[in-house]
């Protein structure tokens, strides 16, 4: 079963078009990895299909329901960790998660219950009553994902997660994540920059250039297809190696377009 | 449930922030203590409506001050919530825009309102105007009205607006003639007509002129007997108005 959907997704910013008919399929239960230089869309397909964008043309069914037409059903049935820090500094770690409960109508005593299982699930247990401008990055983002997983949506999306942690905090949150999909059958989608967690998590990668998918397989297919030994190289070989401007204009993305035309 | 959620956000932080609550009671003080008395002294035998002295003809006016200032800086709340990136984890949240710019809305209104309650205690203390009960009730729902319609106005810039900075400096070169104008510091009897003009032009002289009906007398009101109706009305549809633009802005806000 496929939990999501895209035909023909697409979305233009101004003469930019930074998804472009993008047709993608993804199974229940997967960790599936967008991977791609900056700018490439990534986010923009994540903004998407959390609805926080609307879609230009084409459509999305996330858990079967329509991004464009059905958004409320959408927003219940996923959790999203920003690539942007997104909590109350002024408000404790307990309060941000309650907040957030009560807002995706939980019941006061489950409310509680999941809170409290969750923060000792990332190990933040013992701070829940300290404002969140106290906490370190690597607790702040804990704290995130355990609030994307509070209302036990069916698809988490996260958008570079791990971005800016030392490997330590990195490794203890993907080790959880994992855990995360397989026991409560979570659909995990995420974005990274870190080709060896993306190749040691992911059950299938989508590498995305220019708002579209220039190759879609399992890690140890991309590496064979590719002949490759490692994700980094498939990565550098598919998208080039000109560096790209997270803001390029068009016209700027229209040069690096020609360039990689000519390279393939 | 939405909207009280975001209502009891509002609380929370309105609790935390001392500073906040120091702040806007600070200017409203000293504009009653040292610009109302030294006013007092100087318009000693001068005929106000109301037959009162100066500094209690004022004081409706800093009321309407506090409540003018407290909203209109709510909204500052909704910039530093789309600075910090709060404000994504409210909007993906399966609630509708109208529950939260209404539960901002309501928030902000509160802040506000207990600011308001805070300088009034201060009046009835120092004995600035008698207390009266039945003038604090009826004060109630008037001082609600006054910061509902403008905690909007402050939703509506804020979701046009992205700086904190630039957020500040527009709404003072909006509170500041909404200030001015709305009669606090003098009657409008006998004002020029192009600043009569103005001041009725401006809702909060309405606000003002409802407090000093209730917390003076009807003699006080410059619209005479049957005042607190039409400011009550004027103010219903401001806050009305306001709150449909203020939710069509914040909808519009991505």
């Amino acid at each position: 079963m496929n939990i999501i959907e895209t035909k023909a997704l697409t979305k233009r910013f101004g003469d930019l078009i930074a998804v472009n008919a993008l047709d993608l399929k993804v199974k229940k239960g997967e960790v599936f990895g967008l991977l791609g230089p900056n700018g490439a869309g990534k986010t923009t397909i994540i903004s998407m299909l959390s609805t926080i964008l609307t879609p230009s043309s084409g459509s999305a069914l996330v858990s079967g329901k329509d991004v464009k037409n059905e958004r409320n059903s959408v927003r219940k049935n996923i959790g999203i960790v920003f690539q942007d820090p997104s909590l109350d500094e002024e408000l404790t770690g307990y309060e941000n998660m309650d907040f957030h409960g009560r807002l995706y109508g939980m019941e006061k005593e489950q409310r509680v219950e999941r809170i409290i299982e969750l923060l000792e699930l990332v190990d933040l247990i013992d701070k829940k009553d300290v404002p969140v401008k106290n906490y370190s990055g690597g607790m702040k983002r804990r704290l995130e994902i355990a609030r994307g997983l509070l209302h036990k949506p069916k698809v988490l999306f996260l958008d570079e997660p791990t971005l800016g942690l030392d490997p330590q905090t990195r490794r203890y949150l993907w080790e959880y994540i994992q855990n995360m999909n397989k026991k409560d059958d979570v659909t995990i989608m995420l974005t990274t920059h870190y080709m060896e967690e993306a190749d040691e998590l992911c059950d299938r990668i989508a590498i995305i250039d220019h708002g579209k998918i220039v190759a879609l397989d399992s890690p140890k297919n991309l590496k064979k297809k590719n002949k490759a030994e490692t994700l980094e190289d498939v990565f550098i070989e598919l998208t080039g190696r000109g560096i790209r401007e997270e803001n390029a204009d068009s016209k700027e993305s229209w040069k690096q377009k020609a360039r990689s035309w000519r390279r393939g | 449930m939405a909207v009280y959620t975001i209502w009891l956000r509002e609380m929370l932080r309105f609790i935390r922030d001392k500073s906040r609550i120091l702040g806007t009671l600070g200017m409203p003080l000293f504009f009653l203590v040292f610009i109302g008395t030294g006013l007092n002294s100087a318009f000693q035998g001068i005929d106000l409506p109301g037959g009162t002295n100066y500094i209690a003809f004022m004081a409706p006016g800093i009321v309407g001050m506090v409540l003018l200032f407290g909203s209109v800086f709510s909204g500052l709340t909704v910039v530093i919530d789309k600075q910090f990136g709060f404000m994504k984890e409210i909007l993906v949240a399966p609630v509708s825009r109208s529950s939260i710019v209404l539960g901002k809305a309501l928030g902000g209104a509160t802040t506000a309102l207990l600011q308001a309650m805070i300088l009034l205690s201060f009046i009835f203390i120092f004995g600035v105007i008698p207390f009266s009960l039945n003038a604090l009730l009826l004060a109630l729902p008037l001082m609600f009205l006054i910061s509902l319609g403008f905690v909007n106005i402050g939703v509506l810039f804020a979701s046009k607006l992205d700086d904190p900075h630039g957020f500040q400096i527009v709404m003072n070169f909006f509170i500041m003639p909404i200030f001015f104008l709305s009669g606090a510091f003098f009657p409008l009897d006998k004002l020029p007509v192009w600043l009569k003009t103005l001041s009725l032009l401006d809702p909060l002289t309405y606000g003002v002129d409802g407090l000093r009906y209730i917390l003076l007398g009807s003699s006080a009101s410059f619209f005479g007997a049957d005042g607190i109706w039409i400011d009550f009305a004027v103010l219903t549809g401001f806050a009305a108005i306001t709150l449909l633009l203020g939710a069509h802005a914040f909808d519009r806000m991505q």
